[in-house]
């Protein structure tokens, strides 16, 4: 079957700099890939690329075909039908991620109606609610009768997190984009957002990216990763192999700081 | 909310009251006795010392302060000295000049400014984008009277469209003359003040396109513009809304200084006319008048933003 | 892509245009007033031309109603609109400087207190109590003005400072002073003070605008000091009468006033931008 993303010769430019240099990579059906980098690699703004969504002041060139389709130099109108159907995503901090002055139920039902519109189902006032508090149910949100009236502003940064995953659940995309979702929370929460986001993924057979600079949240999520450095891709392969044998010195260096540090953790406790 | 409105009262009568402390010193620190001007010059001491009396002023300060407050709170403003007719029913008058050509200029204004200001933003990339905030730059510094002179000379003088200025003797019973004597004033004011609204708009709307529930909600397929409308309009009505209070204040003191160029009976007028006639309670009136306005005002914005703004309705609680 | 996203900041060579205009602006203005001091075309009250003549080779603005030359004025003007600025501004930011600097080290309630007592002052309308100020005089001084104002954008500069301050006390690095025993006099000199002067610049070169501006329409109102301490406003209040024979007298006040007020503003943009890009839209 063929690739659910396929990625190749991307790169993106402003005018003056060249901020991510030929990548190239592929996703299949139901598969879970790990992008790891650190700030600045050109992770996030890969994503962006994948949903369209980059500044005007940022060039794509190469190719990005999702489902079949090709997203370098699609319309607006296009690029607009693809998000939300073929590919969505979580972002990084929660707590910008959510409109301020919205209740949590009504950004929730937001995604759940374009989508009841456009599967043409029942997209009355009451199947929307119905929809989210499934939704909300599904993300493990406690107390889904409060939480629908209340704004992100009066939850924890766990379940603004869950919320987001609700929204982007919401869409019942092929392929779920996740930037860095862990990085904003505290361990024990990073822990149950890593889980949960894995348990969904695994239910719903939607394909994953998961970009994170973590080397140990990526080993928990995927089954192949690729490591990025100033914009340009160093070795890909499956998790397993990048992350106990790498080849590159980079991703040895990194994978070598990553076990000192847990080592330090463990010696100091 | 509750708490937040009542906090938010005593405050505004906190500043009614500190205003009306202000005003109070301010006027008695006018040179002269009030007495001598409302009896004239070449007045024997005996009238004085009658107009004292009768005006109180030859009471102690204490005394002469728990009066005035008592006559504010009464909405009790005296008599002019000139025209010996009760201050409050001049102002109401007057206020049926000023208060329409402020909201007219508020509104014109606004209409201006919210659509302009939000292309700004949306195509600040533009050639027509950079033109407005270009625009709304140059014209935040244009001196409000200047405008009015201007205007008045192409409008008036050389095209005759619009009279230079007057407002009918008959007032609203005269609805053509009278609409056709605000255009120019409502024009002037609301050009000056739609230029720094626009700002405000410009500002605001550029905000919420950097935003990253907007990011959110068009990655989950919501277009362009109808993530503008659900999340954008009302993010970006908060901080605009919380500058609407002092710019209708701004309008209406404008109002005050246009009402000169354009020779209209106003407030402003009132007030220069006490001013130069040393007439005191027409003075005090129209201080205490445009200030509870311009207090209400701010009371009314900061009430608003909170219902728009649930994280301040939280803060208002604490 | 179509669709503008404004999710980076772009900085433009924008910045440096302003930042020239307005001081090309501010500095010729600047210039001409202090020229005046020495050097005007004609004395003030001298009648040398005939009523009303339009800008011509010996008045190159034109002359007023009793002959006078406008070019003189104008140039008187500007003096006048730079010590009103100054004054003003001085004033406010002598009173709005130390009030809110107070404010931000005082206990919790004073502190409170004070930032209460500046958002009522900021409230009330500073230009109908600064007519009442100016009237109260029996004669309308340049000075009383330059007092009223002053006291007018005290409250705000107040605030600015309180807000600025507070937000660079909570830095590590005056914890840091603090911690190491460093005296409270030489935290406000050494840290705080360099470290606000550059926001509070650009706030003061606002209120600058706003004082010229406010002096004008009290000028403009009749509540002026008269000559020779007259500003743009006074002249066009005179101008106003004779607007329809002699546009000039009335066009040429204002457009120094709008040029004054608009190079100030772009020069406080710019001096923004240089400390603070990112706040470069509002």
């Amino acid at each position: 079957m063929a690739d659910l993303l396929t990625v190749s010769g991307l790169s993106l430019k402003t005018a003056d700099k060249l901020l991510v240099e030929d990548l190239s990579f592929s996703i299949g059906q139901g598969e879970r890939f790990g992008l790891i980098g650190e700030s600045g690699s050109g992770k996030s703004l890969t994503s962006f690329a994948i949903l369209g969504l980059l500044p005007a002041s940022i060039r794509p060139t190469g190719s990005i075909t999702l489902g079949g389709e090709q997203i370098v130099g699609a319309s607006e109108r296009r690029l607009s039908s693809l998000r939300g159907d073929a590919v969505a995503c979580v972002f990084q901090e929660p707590l910008t991620a959510l409109d301020p002055l919205m209740p949590l139920g009504r950004q929730i039902a937001g995604p759940v109606r374009r989508r009841l519109k456009r599967e043409g189902i029942d997209s009355s006032r009451a199947a929307v609610k119905r929809e989210v508090r499934v939704l909300m149910e599904q993300v493990r949100l406690p107390d889904p009768q409060r939480l629908f009236d209340a704004y992100p502003h009066e939850v924890s940064g766990g379940q603004r997190q869950r919320v987001a995953i609700a929204m982007a659940l919401a869409c019942q995309p092929r392929l779920l984009i996740a930037d860095e979702p862990t990085t904003a929370l505290d361990v024990t929460t990073q822990a149950e957002i890593v889980q949960l986001i894995n348990a969904l993924v695994a239910d719903l057979g939607i394909s994953l990216l998961f970009i994170s600079h973590d080397l140990a949240v990526v080993g928990q999520v995927a089954e192949r990763v690729m490591v990025m450095r100033n914009g340009r891709p160093v070795e890909i392969g499956t998790a397993q192999q990048v992350l106990t044998k790498p080849h590159d010195d980079y991703t040895r260096n990194l994978v070598a700081a990553a076990r000192r540090f847990d080592a330090a953790l463990e010696g100091g406790a | 909310m509750l708490a937040y409105m009542i906090r938010r009262l005593v405050i505004l009568l906190l500043s009614l009251f500190l205003a009306a402390i202000v005003l109070f010193v301010l006027l008695r620190l006018l040179p002269g006795d009030p007495a001598n001007a409302l009896v004239g010059v070449g007045a024997t001491p005996e009238q004085i010392a009658a107009a004292q009396a009768q005006l109180g002023s030859d009471q102690p300060l204490a005394a002469q302060f728990v009066k005035y407050l008592r006559d504010i709170v009464q909405l009790d403003l005296g008599n002019s000295f000139v025209s010996r007719a009760s201050v409050l029913d001049e102002i109401s008058r007057r206020l049926s000049v000023t208060l329409p050509l402020t909201l007219a200029s508020f509104v014109l204004a606004l209409l201006i400014a919210v659509p302009f200001g939000i292309l700004a933003a949306v195509k600040s990339d533009r050639w027509y984008g950079l033109l407005l905030s270009v625009v709304s730059q140059v014209g935040i510094a244009v001196p409000v009277f200047w405008l009015g002179i201007l205007l008045v000379y192409e409008f008036s003088l050389n095209l005759r469209w619009l009279p230079s200025g007057g407002f009918p003797l008959r007032g609203y019973a005269d609805p053509a003359r009278a609409v056709q004597s605000m255009i120019l004033p409502v024009l002037t004011i609301s050009i000056v003040m739609s230029a720094s609204l626009m700002r405000y708009v410009r500002a605001a709307t550029l905000e919420v396109l950097g935003s990253d529930f907007l990011r959110t909600a068009r990655a989950l397929g919501e277009s362009h513009t109808g993530a503008l409308m659900r999340h954008g309009i009302r993010n970006g009505a908060v901080p605009v809304i919380s500058v609407l209070g002092i710019e209708l204040s701004t309008a209406f003191l404008g109002a005050v200084v246009v009402e000169q160029v354009f020779s209209l009976p106003g407030m402003g007028s009132m007030l220069l006319l006490g001013i130069q006639q040393r007439d005191y309670p027409s003075i005090q009136g129209v201080l205490i008048v445009s200030t509870l306005l311009v207090l209400m005002t701010g009371f009314l914005a900061d009430l608003l933003q909170r219902v728009l703004d649930p994280r301040l309705r939280q803060g208002g609680k604490q | 892509m179509s669709t503008a996203s404004t999710a980076f900041p772009r900085r433009s060579k924008r910045i440096n245009i302003t930042f020239w205009l307005g001081l090309v602006l501010v500095g010729g203005i600047s210039l001409a007033g202090i020229l005046s001091l020495f050097w005007t075309p004609y004395a003030l009250s001298d009648m040398a031309g005939g009523r009303l003549e339009a800008p011509n080779a010996s008045h190159w603005a034109g002359t007023d109603r009793l002959g006078r030359d406008m070019f003189t004025q104008l140039m008187i003007g500007a003096r006048i609109a730079l010590i009103v600025g100054c004054g003003a501004v001085g004033i406010g930011a002598a009173i709005g400087v130390t009030t809110g600097l107070l404010a931000a080290f005082a206990t919790r309630f004073l502190d409170d207190a004070l930032a209460a007592f500046m958002d009522i002052l900021i409230a009330f309308p500073t230009l109908l109590v600064a007519m009442l100020v100016v009237a109260a005089r029996e004669e309308s001084s340049l000075g009383t003005a330059i007092l009223a104002l002053g006291i007018g954008v005290s409250p705000i500069i107040a605030r600015i400072t309180r807000i600025l301050t507070k937000q660079v006390l909570g830095q590590d690095y005056i914890i840091a002073a603090r911690v190491s025993g460093t005296s409270w006099g030489a935290i406000v000199f050494w840290h705080i003070l360099p470290n606000i002067v550059p926001f509070l610049a650009v706030n003061l070169a606002l209120q600058f605008g706003l004082a010229v501006m406010a002096e004008a329409s009290l000028s403009y109102l009749g509540l002026g000091a008269p000559p020779p301490n007259a500003s743009w406003g006074h002249m066009l209040h005179e101008a106003q009468g004779t607007v329809y024979t002699a546009p000039w007298g009335a066009i040429l006040p204002g457009l120094a006033l709008f040029a004054l007020v608009i190079g100030i503003n772009l020069l406080a943009d710019g001096l923004r931008d240089r400390f603070d890009p990112s706040r470069r839209d509002m």
